[in-house]
């Protein structure tokens, strides 16, 4: 069974339809990438996964239960969905330690020392160790988003959705973002990232979604969605990165 | 380089006429205008000073007393003739000048000089007429407002009575920032559940905020003691000056804090939700500590206005300076009195204005920055 399964979801707001009808699963330990033109739904997608989006119908199920519908604890599920955002969204009233120990300590009642250590542990293996009493404008874009990955990790998730989360950043700071992401999939952890740095999912996707008009339209391994894509769609798509440089 | 496009070819033409524009305003007229308005305004002020001062010492004010506002306001005139008379000659500089650079920067002087004396001249006059306002009529108006005799003997009694006011301002402030903090997240509830509260702290709003506050301060203050209820009606005055003020103020209060909740960038609150914080929690830690740092400055304001409006409890007979002033107003057919209360309002007011504007000032620069 796979961990996620997204049945048939369509999302619309209005009469606009950013998602129709999509399907798609994803595994434990699998690390997927959502690529595909802006407005396509990926971030959408993700969104009504840890469902700050509702979807309007279809369904998702995480480990074969129903995440979707009515009377679904939701803050339970969110405890269990890390989410990091293309615009890091730190709380800019607290420090980093705080920031990353806010939701251990007042949602799994986590003992405040105990929380701490664990939140130094990560920022040291981020290098970001001596940034731990610092507030957030004080730091560059870089390490805001390498503080907002820890902050989700804090929560154990047993899913990581990452939206966007290089778009924001100067391109000589994307690296170090891209590195945490890269030691998270070699150490299993389960990802869907919604990028548009095809280099990067190239090389740690297990898998890449191109999404078109709300639905995946083609899906593969890396080097066959990259190297021999079928869709006409995904053709163009491919070939107007490469003719802008960005593969 | 040149002629490698089409425009630069009719570069001959577009320099000349751009040569041709480029004339020296020497502002001869506006110069001759501001002297002429500073010589008035200089003997205007010289005559309003001897007159006025040559009156206060008939009235008994000493000679050195009399003599220090006059001086003061004829020196001010004779500068601003001086820098009109700077400003004219630098004017005449200006047009005399055979470097046009030269003649550019006199003429930028005498510009600024000119304006510079202009403004001066008009605050003069101003404060030229203020004086004669308190003069004229055998200084009928000195004599009601200033009374210093009166002003000293009762400032004993009505300070003692600000402290009514500080006491009223000071327990209100407290229970309006509690109060209106409860009405503004009771107005931020969330779906249907919320609905209820939501329309009731929406109808208090309105309803406190559509209130004049002298007419709710008057219900209150004449109406719970008519009701007989327990404690409710056996209340100081003091006590219905606070509730009354707390209901007011803490509808406008709600205001700001809403406005503040509201403003707080939805992706804070996504952060928040998305770790699994529940809607209290999350706006416990990250919603309103957020919204009071924007809101500041307006709770500033509305603490200051409350101040003020402390003085609207003398309608239901607290004992507050107003009042207290009121009195002894009465009783000497002479308002000086109430200017001792007009001056400690003022006094405990502009240190604060000064510091919401300074924080106002530092939100705008962090802002600036991009913090």
């Amino acid at each position: 069974m796979s961990l996620l399964e997204i049945n048939g979801v369509t999302k619309h707001y209005g009469v606009l339809k950013v998602i129709s009808n999509l399907t798609l699963n994803v595994d434990e330990h699998e690390v997927v990438c959502l690529i595909g033109p802006s407005g396509c739904g990926k971030s959408t997608l993700l969104r009504c996964i840890n469902r700050l989006e509702e979807i309007s119908s279809g369904e998702i199920r995480i480990h074969g239960d129903r995440i979707t519908g009515p009377g679904v604890d939701l803050d339970r599920l969110r405890r269990d969905i890390g989410i990091v955002f293309q615009g890091y969204n730190l709380f800019p009233h607290m420090t980093v330690l705080e920031n990353t120990i806010l939701a251990p300590t007042k949602v799994l009642g986590m003992g405040k020392r105990e929380a701490s250590e664990k939140a130094m542990a990560f920022l040291e293996r981020i290098g970001l160790a001596h940034k731990a009493n610092e507030y957030p404008d004080r730091m560059s874009g870089g390490q805001q988003q390498r503080v907002a990955i820890v902050r989700a990790l804090m929560m154990d998730p047993m899913l990581l959705l990452l939206d966007e989360i290089t778009s924001a950043l100067d391109p000589e700071l994307v690296s170090e973002v891209l590195d945490i992401v890269r030691d998270l999939a070699a150490r299993g952890m389960t990802m869907i990232l919604a990028t548009h740095e095809m280099g990067f999912a190239r090389e740690v996707a297990n898998r890449i979604c191109f999404l078109q008009a709300g639905q995946v339209y083609e899906q593969g391994p890396p080097a066959e969605l990259f190297g021999n894509p079928k869709g006409e769609r995904t053709q163009a798509f491919l070939r107007s990165l490469k003719k802008a440089g960005r593969i | 380089m040149a002629g490698s496009s089409p425009e630069l070819h009719s570069e001959t033409g577009r320099a000349a006429t751009w040569r041709a524009r480029g004339t020296t305003q020497t502002h001869g007229l506006r110069t001759t205008l501001t002297l002429v308005v500073a010589i008035f305004c200089f003997f205007l002020v010289a005559v309003s000073a001897q007159h006025i001062g040559s009156y206060a010492v008939e009235q008994g004010v000493s000679k050195v007393a009399a003599l220090i506002p006059g001086g003061i306001a004829a020196v001010a005139a004779g500068y601003v003739l001086l820098l009109a008379i700077r400003a004219a000659m630098k004017s005449a500089a200006a047009r005399r000048s055979g470097d046009v650079y030269e003649a550019r920067a006199l003429g930028a002087e005498a510009s600024l000089a000119s304006w510079k004396a202009l403004s001066w001249s008009g605050a003069l006059l101003v404060v030229t007429a203020g004086a004669w306002f308190m003069a004229v009529n055998d200084a009928a108006v000195s004599r009601t407002f200033f009374d210093l005799e009166l002003i000293q003997s009762s400032a004993g009694k009505v300070i003692w009575a600000f402290g009514t006011n500080v006491t009223i301002f000071a327990v209100s402030a407290v229970l309006i920032l509690v109060w209106s903090l409860l009405i503004a997240i009771a107005r931020t509830l969330p779906g249907e559940a919320g609905r209820p509260l939501r329309y009731l702290a929406t109808a208090y709003g309105d309803l406190f905020r559509g209130l004049p506050a002298i007419i709710t301060i008057y219900l209150i203050g004449f109406g719970l003691p008519l009701t007989n209820l327990p404690i409710l009606s056996d209340l100081g005055s003091t006590s219905y000056a606070i509730i009354a003020l707390t209901l007011t103020y803490g509808a406008y209060t709600s205001e700001v804090y809403r406005a503040g909740i509201e403003g707080v960038h939805h992706s804070q609150v996504a952060a928040a939700r998305s770790l699994g914080l529940s809607h209290t929690k999350t706006m416990r830690y990250v919603v309103v500590p957020l919204a009071v740092r924007n809101i500041i400055p307006p709770l500033m304001n509305n603490c200051i206005s409350l101040q003020k409006d402390t003085a609207l409890v003398a309608i239901i007979g607290t004992i507050d300076a107003f009042n207290q002033s009121k009195i002894i107003a009465a009783n000497n057919f002479n308002l000086s009195a109430v200017t001792t209360v007009a001056i400690l309002f003022i006094v405990i007011t502009i240190p604060q204005a000064r510091l919401v504007d300074k924080l106002i000032d530092r939100d705008r620069k962090r802002m600036r920055a991009g913090g």
